[in-house]
């Protein structure tokens, strides 16, 4: 089950209570539990987490370290299996998928940015942008393609390589690759982790835009409630569950609901 | 430190057993060869025990002819000679032994018997004693009787009571075998020869040529007698003419030629395990040096926390030694038990049955095992810990991606090592460096090797990407041909240690293509005769077929011309010598179109002889010049020359009359060349040939190709021997691609979880990673035909002197050789590919 907390109402922030209603949504979980090892050294990553990521919107996913942000995130992508529960991007159920079909989905309906090491240093900038299309043998959509490029701002450095980018393009790279496809949903774990605060704020806005202007729907795991306060909407995890959940937040809204969990960890 | 080394070490297993591997191969062939060899010896040892036990001297006449074998002595000894030995002082008795080699035996399936070198040897039938002992029958009493030794017996699969044709210095003659017999130890042969024993006449007749005559007296001592004494005595009473040797004396020299000819089989074992450990440097080398970069941070870290420079280079150093000690024991012991096998094998190939010693292990076993494990594996690090030393502390703190060093210098002295080499190994194909041309040219080879060893990183750019393009239509292919290339040095090491076996055996390959094109337009232009009739020589002398057969065929309607020609080794004014004697030299003239220098071409008269021109330059002859020609029999010839031959690019001999047939050790002939008459039924002809030779198995009729392929075809027996023994250092280097892509796909981790993550599925990681594989070994191949070929070429360019003007490439088989290429890298990526395609996603991508 969902455990939803209920907590003080903030100026600027919507709050919504109880199970969302997960139907129509770009991916959701239903009752999902990870338990990583067995017997003494067992750790239950999420309990029961049932979440539904609504499309076209752009959702962040907070909470303390080990909440199981990544772990969330992972099963919701196809990257790792469910203990119990389902898990379904779109309308297909992937729990039980095997390898073979888990790979495709990622490949045809997910996009991924990662906190670093996102390129493959032999190819290009556009050639990395390109490679799930490529992968797929699917020709890119050109006018669609122009787009991206040009919403990044990367049309001058397609032919650089990766090693001749700075952080802060390659992650945009990463971005573009992630949005070329057009996926159900594009995942980011912490992508603006290892960016200095204007490259961060450049990715952070970029992806927003891609959501108001273009529909896409974004799942990104953060730290950083500034980082968060760019999204639509923030679930909060602690200790494996959803704990609570911001709509329209403001990075001081989400600082606060931060605070709130840490004491309320601290009294627990 | 040390502590922490080893632990590195352990805490990498798999590294550790791959990079072992080549040393253990490289090391396994070292020991295998010396425990075979010392095996071996030492079984030959006990074969000859006991096989001089009842002689305590023998007396043989010294060879007439210079430079045959000391096995062979067709001087004869007078019989008279027998009882005068008999009655020195001291002698017990003195039996004469009439014995040669040369009786060969058609077997039961029509075949004559062969043996792997060991003589077929005729000799008169002395009775049983210590060492002969009949199993069956008895031994021969009428002359058309004879007793065989077990080994021939089971070889040519007769038995008591059959008759059995017998091929002699006579053509065949056919006898009954009447027993069977062995020696002490229940041994079937000793040392793998084959032995017929006739009654002494008919021996001295097939055997020696001669009634009454002998080959060897064998004398007992009489009681109290060293036979020391009894040699000295009995080499007074018979003169300086004739050899005295006590039993103990031919003991040894027996065993000793089976043990020159086994040091040097042994060497060439070396040479081989030499290749093979080359190619190891290169895998180890690479292996250290992926290592030593994939640990930049961690040595990085060493540094900055205060170890020095030398503690680094000692970190990298014992690392090796480790490794090389564990390979070394590991391959010493599959060393022993590859050398025992392979005594096996020996001891009971080609129906010889040799009982074998105790598999010993020679002390040079031990010490090459450890000297060559370690040596090699510490050379092969000394560049990988140099650069690991020169890591500055502050790399530790920075992004670990290798730059990408400039191949400038490497170049260079890759072209300067390049150039040395052809150089020197030219020097030495020009055969102006003597004694040592050998040397050089091994020398030469090596250096060049590693020359283009230190050229194929600049290569490998252009060459993988353009062998990459044919599988760049698919994403994976061309993910794995990037990957070929991103690290020049690397991949380069990997092809380059596959480009020196194959180098090798190509080389090898064109050389005997070329010669076998030359003789094939050599036959085709140059030889006119319609058929020839010839056989497999499989050991000194040639096989031989019966005299009469060449009347007959000049008497099958549609001949034209009939040459015959005999062998045998002679002595011209004291040089030793092949020569022949040729039945109808106008004939023969036609055959190969000889045109004569000097004096004319004719029928040779008594005493005269036909020389070419190379052999007339050394021996300084003209026509008209007189020279003293000693054969296997009788007194020496005073013979004139009547023609000095121009030369020729197929046939140059020195030609003797007709005369001194009965002079030669096998007074018959070996080829018969036949011309018909135009317009002849060649088939027919050549069918009513195949008949008369019917009591000749030794030798066959064929037409010019068919006689050329004849020649030919033992060169298929070199070059699988060569393709066998090379097998060796290619798989090293088939190891080696194993290992270099093992460790990139360790390093490249992340990367392929990245590539799971955003959609390539296993099959796809597989088939990139088979592409690096397969682009890295056809690179290899390709270098390997191209540096082999110019290695045939330059040789067969050297030999255009000896008359190979034909330089032919050997396509198809270059074409097999890269098609196993690439067969070879799709086997070599498996496990690597099944690695990285098991990858787990989360791991990678996760793990920092
Ligand atoms: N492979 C694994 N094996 C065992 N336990 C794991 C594994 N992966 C994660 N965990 C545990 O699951 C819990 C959740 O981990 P997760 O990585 O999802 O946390 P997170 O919220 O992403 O933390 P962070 O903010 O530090 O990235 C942690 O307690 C972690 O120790
Ligand atoms: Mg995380």
């Amino acid at each position: 089950m969902t455990l939803t907390m209920g907590g003080a109402h903030r100026p600027g922030a919507t709050r919504q209570s109880g199970a969302a209603d997960t139907s129509g949504a770009a991916a959701r979980a239903v009752d999902v539990w990870k338990v990583y090892g067995s017997g003494e050294a067992e750790v239950a990553a999420l309990r029961g987490v049932s979440v539904g990521l609504e499309r076209g919107r752009y959702t962040a996913i907070m909470g303390p370290s080990g909440s199981g942000k990544s772990t969330l995130m992972h099963c919701l992508a196809g990257l790792d299996s469910v203990t119990r529960g389902e898990v379904y991007v779109g309308d297909t159920l992937i729990t039980g998928l095997g390898d073979r079909g888990l790979t495709d989905l990622r490949r045809d309906k997910v996009g991924f940015i990662f906190q670093q090491f996102n390129l493959l240093p032999t190819l290009t900038a556009e050639e990395n942008i390109l490679l799930p299309l490529s992968i797929a043998g699917r020709k890119p959509d050109r006018q669609w393609y122009d787009t991206v490029i040009d919403t990044v701002g990367l049309r001058d450095r397609l032919r650089h390589r990766p090693t001749q980018l700075s952080g802060g393009q390659q992650q945009r790279v990463a971005c573009a690759r992630a949005l070329v496809s057009r996926p159900d949903v594009i995942f980011a774990d912490e992508p603006t982790g290892n960016l200095d605060s204007r490259s961060g704020a450049e990715v952070l806005g970029f992806l927003r835009n891609s959501v108001r202007q273009f529909g896409q729907t974004i799942v990104m795991v953060t730290h950083d409630a500034n980082a968060a306060s760019y999204a639509d909407r923030v679930i909060f995890l602690a200790d494996g569950q959803i704990v609570d959940e911001l709509r329209e937040p403001t990075a001081e809204a989400v600082l606060d609901t931060m605070k709130n969990l840490d004491t309320m960890a601290a009294v627990a | 430190m040390l502590r922490a080394t080893l632990k590195s070490v352990l805490s990498r297993k798999l590294r550790l057993v791959l990079s072992g591997l080549a040393v253990v191969l490289g090391v396994m062939f070292v020991s295998g060869a010396f425990v075979l060899t010392d095996t071996l010896g030492r079984s030959f040892d006990s074969l000859f025990a006991g096989v001089y036990a009842g002689t305590d001297v023998a007396v043989t006449a010294k060879p007439a002819v210079a430079g045959v074998d000391s096995g062979e002595r067709p001087t004869n000894l007078p019989a008279d000679l027998v009882a005068k030995v008999r009655s020195v002082p001291g002698v017990a008795t003195a039996t004469g032994v009439a014995q040669a080699d040369g009786a060969r035996v058609i077997g039961g399936n029509g075949k004559v018997v062969t043996t792997m070198g060991a003589p077929r040897l005729g000799t008169n039938w002395t009775g049983t004693s210590d060492l002969v002992q009949l199993r069956e029958g008895r031994g021969p009493q009428a002359a058309d009787e004879i007793a065989v030794n077990a080994a021939l017996a089971k070889a040519a699969g007769i038995k008591v009571g059959d008759r059995v044709g017998v091929l002699t210095l006579q053509p065949k003659k056919t006898f009954t075998l009447v027993g069977i017999f062995g020696y002490s130890g229940d041994r079937d042969s000793i040392g793998g020869s084959m032995f017929v024993a006739f009654t002494e006449p008919v021996a001295q007749e097939l055997m020696l040529g001669a009634k009454g005559t002998y080959s060897s007296i064998d004398v007992t001592a009489a009681p109290g007698q060293s036979p020391e004494k009894v040699r000295d005595a009995v080499r007074a009473e018979v003169g300086g003419g004739y050899e005295v040797k006590t039993g103990k004396e031919l003991q040894a020299a027996t065993v000793d030629s089976f043990r020159q000819g086994l040091s040097f089989f042994n060497n060439i074992l070396l040479g081989f395990a030499g290749v093979a450990l080359f190619v190891g440097v290169f895998l180890i080398l690479n292996t250290f040096s992926i290592i030593v970069a994939q640990r930049t941070r961690e040595l990085a870290l060493m540094r900055a926390v205060g170890a020095s420079r030398r503690q680094m280079i000692g970190a990298v150093l014992v690392e090796a030694a480790a490794i090389g000690l564990v390979a070394s024991v590991v391959g010493l012991a599959a060393g022993i038990g590859v050398g025992a096998g392979l005594a096996y094998v020996f001891g009971h190939v080609g129906g010889t049955d040799l009982p074998l010693a105790s598999i010993g292990v020679p002390a040079a076993a031990v010490i090459g095992a450890f000297g060559v494990g370690l040596v090699v594996t510490l050379v092969a690090a000394l560049l990988p810990a140099l650069r690991a030393s020169r890591i500055p502390p502050v790399a530790a703190l920075q992004e670990a991606a290798t730059p990408d060093r400039p191949l400038t210098k490497i170049t260079v002295a890759g072209g300067l090592m390049s150039a040395a080499g052809a150089t020197v190994g030219g020097y030495g194909l020009s055969g102006k460096a003597g004694d040592s041309t050998m040397w050089l040219i091994m020398a030469g080879v090596l250096v060049s090797f590693i020359g283009v060893a230190l050229l194929t990183p600049v290569l490998a750019r252009p060459v993988v990407s353009v062998l990459g393009r044919l599988f760049s239509w698919s994403v994976p292919g061309k993910l794995g041909r990037l990957n070929s290339g991103r690290n020049p040095r690397r991949t380069a090491i990997t092809a380059a240690a596959l480009m020196v076996g194959l180098a090798l055996i190509t080389g090898v390959n064109v050389i005997l293509s070329s010669v076998t094109a030359t003789l094939h337009k050599q036959g085709d232009t140059l030889v006119k005769a319609d058929l020839i009739v010839s056989g497999e020589q499989m050991a000194e002398m040639p096989p031989t077929f019966d005299p009469a057969v060449l009347d007959k065929m000049r008497g099958i309607p549609g001949v034209r011309d009939v040459a015959g020609e005999y062998y045998d080794r002679a002595t011209l004014n004291g040089q030793g010598w092949g020569v022949d004697v040729v039945t109808d030299l106008p004939a023969m003239a036609r055959m190969f179109p000889l045109n004569a220098k000097e004096g004319s071409i004719g029928p040779l008269g008594p005493d005269q002889l036909a020389i070419d021109e190379a052999h007339a330059k050394i021996l300084n002859l003209h026509a008209g010049s007189t020279v003293t020609v000693q054969l296997s029999r009788g007194a020496p010839h005073t013979m004139t020359v009547a023609a000095v031959l121009a030369k020729n690019d197929v046939f140059n001999s020195i030609m003797l009359s007709p005369s001194v047939v009965g002079d030669l050790r096998v007074p018959q002939p070996s080829w018969a060349y036949v011309r018909v008459v135009p317009g002849a039924d060649v088939a027919a002809v050549r069918a009513q040939i195949d008949r008369l030779l019917a009591d000749s198995p030794e030798v066959n009729v064929t037409d010019r190709s068919g006689y050329i392929q004849q020649q030919t075809k033992q060169f298929d027996a070199v070059l699988m021997m060569i393709q066998v023994l090379l097998a060796l250092a290619i798989l090293i280097a088939v190891l080696g691609i194993v290992n270099t892509l093992a460790l990139s796909v360790l390093e490249r981790t992340r990367e392929l979880g990245l590539l799971r993550a955003i959609g390539l599925r296993r099959g796809q990681v597989m088939r990139m990673v088979t592409v690096e594989s397969v682009v890295i070994s056809v690179f290899g191949a390709l270098l390997g035909l191209a540096v082999g070929c110019g290695l045939g070429a330059a040789v067969v360019r050297a030999l255009r002197s000896e008359g190979i003007t034909s330089l032919a490439l050997p396509w198809s088989q270059m074409g097999v050789y890269l098609v196993l290429a690439g067969v070879v890298g799709v086997v070599a990526a498996v496990l690597p590919a099944v690695r990285a395609a098991r990858i787990n996603v989360l791991g990678a991508i996760a793990h920092e």
